[in-house]
């Protein structure tokens, strides 16, 4: 097959929509072509870049709260065949009716940590999860440099349970901020670094290990970064994470 | 609401504005609550959600306006591609020079129809069969309007650089 033909396949390639054969096929040929692999490279590149700034726009916590009070007001009825889902819905109500009273107090910690578990679990969903893939710290870190307006250590995991699976470059709240992916055994933990600017993350500090929507999470700041680890892993692999972070953190 | 941001910044992008943004979401919660009997289970949370959006937008004076722009035979594979200006820049190069809020100028002048399947694609990693199945299209009409949608990009991205470098 000629590049001309494989170029009409390309965006499927970057986007992980590609046939298996074609994937398998194109992947053999990427491999031994300068040219195509460095369009598909590129192809990479600008979706990665648009993926970032597409990431633009926020709701306020005033607009939140209106729909949230919108949807408590209309309580649809609904059918028998809909009860899982109806029991989803009025766990999501009966949590909107608890969390009212506390609503100001909580709800930017709660939307920063929906927003974090949303870009948690689209890491996971994604073909391409990381945009530096290494398991060697001393290739992963300096390659945000340049790209964040801080920086920051990683431990060495040699003697850890833990591996370094790579990082990428992310924006919240219009900042950007680093995302380190750690594999245990078959768990993938991502860990958020930002810069800790005030009232950017307004959550709770200290070593808890909370539990978000079935997943762990933990949070703390240290010299102006805002560390915050996630993942499906088990509380106290997700506090020992922390802990090794914390420790070269600190350093 | 787990995809309440995510639904607030495609709503910001499809309308340009917060206003006519925040409607539209508050619009769609309100019918996916309705018409919630109308969702099959086992079936794509996301996508439903997602395409109650876009019905809606579709349904507004801006969503209209926007719509009646785009030329209808636009998805055609007969059409003369739109090429870049220069048309050998390799990505890399032109990315390379290129800034964030370059491509978020790009992304606001694209019309709608390109500017969505950017999104949904890119920014919301949907499949092309997600895609086809929310903007109801045949799969090869997505794989020809995505083309088409970054080949446009691609123009805009490359006419800025040059604007900026005379």
């Amino acid at each position: 097959m000629t590049c001309d033909s494989w170029q009409g396949k390309l965006d499927a390639y970057v986007d992980g929509d590609a046939s298996q054969a074609d994937f398998a096929s194109l992947g053999e040929h990427l491999r031994t072509c300068p040219s195509c692999a460095a369009d598909a490279l590129g192809r990479l590149q600008m979706k990665r870049m648009t993926q970032a700034a597409a990431a633009r726009y926020s709701p306020s916590p005033q607009f939140r709260l209106r729909v949230e009070k919108s949807i408590q007001s209309r309580k649809p009825v609904w059918g028998f065949a809909w009860m899982p889902t109806l029991a989803a819905f009025a766990v999501a109500l009966v949590l909107i009716v608890a969390s009212a009273a506390l609503w100001m107090r909580h709800s930017a910690r709660e939307q920063a940590l929906a927003e974090l578990l949303d870009l948690h679990v689209a890491t996971m969903a994604s073909a391409n999860p990381v945009d530096v893939i290494s398991t060697d710290r001393h290739t992963v870190k300096p390659w945000f440099q340049g790209k964040l307006p801080f920086t920051f250590n990683l431990p060495e995991l040699q003697n850890s349970p833990f591996q370094l699976v790579g990082g990428r470059l992310m924006y919240f709240k219009h900042s950007p901020g680093a995302q380190l992916l750690f594999a245990l055994r078959n768990h993938r933990i991502s860990v958020f670094i930002l810069q800790d600017q005030p009232g950017m993350v307004p959550l709770v500090m200290g070593a808890t290990v909370a539990r978000e929507m079935a997943f762990n999470v933990e949070t703390w700041s240290e010299s102006g970064l805002r560390y915050i680890v996630i993942g499906d892993a088990g509380p106290a692999d997700i506090h020992e994470l922390s802990e090794l972070l914390r420790v070269v953190g600190r350093s | 609401m787990p995809l309440f941001a995510k639904l607030y910044n495609f709503a910001h992008w499809l309308t340009q504005d917060r206003a006519a943004a925040e409607d539209l979401v508050q619009e769609t919660y309100m019918k996916a609550l309705r018409g919630f009997s109308s969702f099959r289970q086992g079936t794509n949370f996301r996508a439903w959600m997602y395409k109650i959006l876009r019905n809606t937008f579709l349904t507004t004076q801006t969503g209209l306006k926007a719509w009646a722009s785009v030329s209808l035979d636009s998805d055609s594979d007969g059409d003369a591609p739109i090429e870049p200006a220069v048309s050998e820049t390799p990505e890399s190069v032109l990315l390379a020079r290129v800034q964030q809020e370059t491509i978020q100028n790009a992304l606001e002048k694209l019309p709608v129809k390109f500017r969505e399947i950017v999104l949904l694609c890119d920014l919301e990693e949907m499949s092309y069969q997600e895609i086809g199945e929310l903007l109801g299209i045949p799969l090869g009409t997505v794989m020809s309007r995505l083309s088409r949608a970054r080949k446009a990009m691609r123009v805009l991205l490359t006419a800025k650089l040059q604007e900026g470098s005379r």
